[in-house]
């Protein structure tokens, strides 16, 4: 098995992998903490991909039990990612909710300004 | 608030569906894609919709704040309750083969049980969010 | 992958939420094909529904226009590819994609899958193991939304009687 042919078995990890460090860029290069937490957004998705993906079977179906199938996908990581979304929806407006609050205080949401605001006081 | 007719009436068509909708993903759920969580922001969704169009006083008069805010820990305890009555019945916590006679048909109805409550604190949850952020903005 | 990179790019937050929306979708239809149907279900609703309203609502309380990037990017840029490159190397030891034989599918999943009707009389697999098998983990999720919830109210609640102290605006 050369490395190849290994590429081609793991793309959809690859494609997951891009998005993950799109979200952490933007998390790590911009200022603004609005556009933070939508690249927070980003990076879940991201690990929900990585949990789904391992869970699917070539040729199988979704985990609802009939007669007429045999291969089924693995329900364990939806189960595990169902979850995840809805909690992670609640975390990001609990942060959402800190941001209006650190704009009300401070006037801005870039953190910089915030920074420098702190540093004259 | 006066805004595009089209919208009103069109927003007024679709909501119903919406409900009936939620509550199907959520019955349904046993035998199709669907469950307490998907249905809770289904339900959500739609008394969303219905203050995004109409303003949040009137959204207000169909779902209250205090009758909201009321529903967010009803769900969690409606889960709990569900645990605490396996325990009671010298069972584990969440155990639900108590609730009937044969123990899978307990536990079919623990998991309905289980996914009204997560039904109804997913649900609730997420409108006492928006109305938290919409409020905040006046 | 566009609409990611147009997410990264753009400083109108208006439309980095709507493209965010459109991002939701596109998640959902790859739920799809990887057979997960209940979470991509969750994911259209949540991801296009509820979290681009939250998002939107929380934009009108703060500013819709970021400003121009006020730092060197080349750092971030370093460090994100430079994790990237270690996790897509990391990813070669995993199992190909799409194999019945993979070590995930030898473990609980079996079980599951043979024995729910069974034992629990629910076709619905997802279903079974969210609210039977690991209904513990489901009570503790619902907890976090709960708490979540409780901690954005007491967060937004009471502006009038905050913005009279001096808490606020410095001078």
């Amino acid at each position: 098995m050369g490395g190849f042919e290994n590429f081609f078995a793991h793309y959809n990890y690859v494609a997951t992998i891009v998005l993950m460090v799109a979200g952490l860029y933007i998390v790590i290069a911009r200022g603004n903490m609005i556009k933070k937490l939508i690249g927070l957004m980003l990076f879940q998705t991201s690990v929900y991909l990585l949990y789904i993906a391992p869970g699917k079977i070539i040729g199988g179906t979704p985990p609802i039990l009939d007669a007429n199938f045999t291969i089924y996908s693995n329900p364990l990581p939806h189960v595990l990612i169902l979850t995840a979304i809805v909690v992670g929806v609640a975390t990001i407006a609990l942060g959402l909710a800190i941001v209006s609050r650190i704009h009300e205080a401070y006037g801005t949401i870039e953190e910089d300004e915030i920074i420098a605001r702190d540093d004259q006081e | 608030m006066r805004l595009d007719v089209v919208l009103r009436v069109g927003v007024k068509l679709i909501i119903p569906f919406m409900l009936v909708f939620g509550l199907y993903v959520q019955l349904h759920g046993d035998y199709g894609p669907g469950g307490g969580f998907q249905a809770g922001v289904i339900v959500a969704g739609a008394i969303i919709t219905y203050a995004l169009i109409f303003g949040i006083e009137e959204a207000q008069r169909v779902a209250p704040r205090k009758l909201v805010e009321f529903l967010v820990p009803l769900g969690v305890l409606i889960y709990a309750g569900t645990g605490v009555i396996g325990l009671l019945s010298g069972q584990n916590f969440l155990d639900y083969s108590v609730l009937a006679a044969h123990a899978p048909a307990g536990r079919e109805r623990g998991i309905l049980l289980v996914e009204a409550g997560v039904l109804v604190t997913v649900a609730s949850t997420m409108i006492a969010l928006f109305y938290a952020f919409s409020e905040r903005g006046r | 992958m566009i609409v990611t990179i147009a997410i990264v790019r753009m400083r109108n937050l208006f439309g980095v939420i709507a493209l965010s929306g459109v991002y939701s979708f596109l998640m959902a239809s790859v739920l799809m094909v990887y057979d997960a149907v209940d979470v991509a279900m969750t994911e259209a609703a949540v991801g296009a529904g509820v979290s681009t309203v939250l998002l939107l609502a929380a934009l009108h309380l703060t500013k819709s226009l970021e400003y121009p990037m006020p730092r060197p990017a080349a750092v971030p840029l370093i460090v994100a590819v430079g994790v990237g490159l270690a996790l897509i190397w990391a990813t070669y030891d995993l199992p190909a994609f799409g194999i019945a034989d993979a070590p995930i599918h030898k473990h609980v999943a079996p079980h599951y899958l043979q024995n729910a009707i069974k034992e629990t009389q629910v076709a619905n697999v997802v279903s079974a193991v969210l609210a039977d098998y690991r209904s513990f983990d489901t009570f503790g999720e619902v907890i976090v939304v709960f708490t979540a919830g409780i901690g954005v109210m007491l967060l937004l609640k009471g502006r009038r009687t905050r913005r009279d102290g001096s808490q606020g605006e410095t001078p």
